[in-house]
């Protein structure tokens, strides 16, 4: 391959689809439960011993907020699994969800005025 | 690949953990052609060590298998880096790196779902990528601002001569960056949030 061919993008350490399944059920969605990227999660209550170790994983990470995505980089679990497993979580109120401001109030002058301080002072 | 026992999960660094106060997070997507600088940018201005993480893909075979008459499926996991602003004590911004080209697109539903706008990073020295990528944006009705980040040797065009090329409306603003730079990779940010606040501003007078 020459130079600026490479994909650097693509990682072959894939998460083994057959823990995939177990961790999941074979679920694929999140339910109700709309999480994003930059969804803050914290966790509520300690682990439980009889939890999956990804969730008591999860739960240990989250004693302060985390957003899904550092989650997921955390855990070295794949976005779509950590949404699965918070999902449960969140159901059995084991973590609490922070949700991103609604798309309805975007844009938002205030919202972007607070960003242009922060990023003012960095 | 071993999952991680959950001993074996090595949270933030104790600079990086976030106070309980913080309530709301937003986001914003770099988005550019492989070797742009979406990482350096990203970890330039960002507050955190860069973090990555990964989604995977699954894609259907070329072709059919012989032996089977099943349609192969390869499953390919792609990264997306990412990292973090403070803002103030209630408020962080995310933003997420993510690969132009058309065949990653399917990581834009999660990504662009609610983020305040998106940066497109643009190499002179390959205009194609932008094209594709702006005019998806276009589509999905992210608002985003051109960044050009000048590489040795690539070629320098007036301004005006890009959004022609890139065919951008009078609005969308474009401006010159070196992502490895912090203060320009900042500014960069700020085109962006000025340029939303103009939309904004628009948006309450209509
Ligand atoms: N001259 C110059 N070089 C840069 C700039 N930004 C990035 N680079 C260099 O370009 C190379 C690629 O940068 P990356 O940040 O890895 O690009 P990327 O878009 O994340 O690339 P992929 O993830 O591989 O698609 C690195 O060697 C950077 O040091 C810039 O603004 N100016
Ligand atoms: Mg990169």
């Amino acid at each position: 391959m020459s130079e600026g061919d490479h994909e650097p993008g693509v990682d072959e350490n894939e998460y083994d689809p057959g823990r995939m399944y177990v961790v999941t059920g074979g679920r694929t969605g999140t339910g109700k439960a709309a999480l994003d990227l930059v969804t803050l999660i914290v966790a509520t209550s300690e682990p439980q011993p009889t939890i999956q170790p990804e969730a008591a994983g999860i739960l240990r990470l989250c004693e302060s907020p985390l957003s899904v995505a550092e989650i997921s980089a955390y855990t070295d679990l794949p976005i779509s699994l950590v949404m699965v497993i918070l999902a449960d979580l969140l159901k059995d109120e084991h973590v609490e969800a922070r949700a991103p401001v609604p798309k309805a109030l975007l844009p938002e002058r205030a919202l972007i005025e607070a960003v242009m301080h922060g990023l003012q002072k960095l | 690949m071993d999952f991680k026992s959950s001993d074996a999960v090595v949270g933030p660094r104790s600079e990086d953990i976030l106070p309980s106060s913080v309530s709301t997070a937003v986001k914003v997507v770099i988005v550019g052609g492989f070797g742009v600088g979406k990482t350096t940018l990203v970890g330039s201005v960002s507050e955190i060590r860069p973090l990555t993480t990964e989604e995977t893909m699954t894609q259907a075979g070329v072709g059919v298998d012989d032996n089977t008459g099943v349609e192969r499926k390869s499953e390919t996991t792609v990264a997306m880096d990412f990292g973090r602003i403070s803002i103030n004590d209630e408020l962080v911004l995310y933003l997420f790196g993510t690969p132009g080209q058309q065949r990653f697109w399917f990581l834009w539903n999660g990504l662009f779902e609610g983020a305040l706008g998106a940066v497109v990073l643009v190499d002179t020295r390959r205009l194609e990528v932008s094209f594709d990528v702006i005019g998806r944006l276009e589509e999905r009705g992210v608002p985003f601002v051109v960044a050009i980040n000048t590489f040795a040797g690539a070629p320098g065009y007036p301004v005006e001569e890009l959004r022609a090329a890139l065919d951008l409306p009078d609005n969308v603003p474009i401006v010159d960056c070196d992502a490895r730079k912090r203060d320009s990779s900042r500014d960069v940010l700020m085109a962006l949030m000025r340029y939303l606040y103009s939309l904004a501003v628009k948006t309450e007078a209509s």
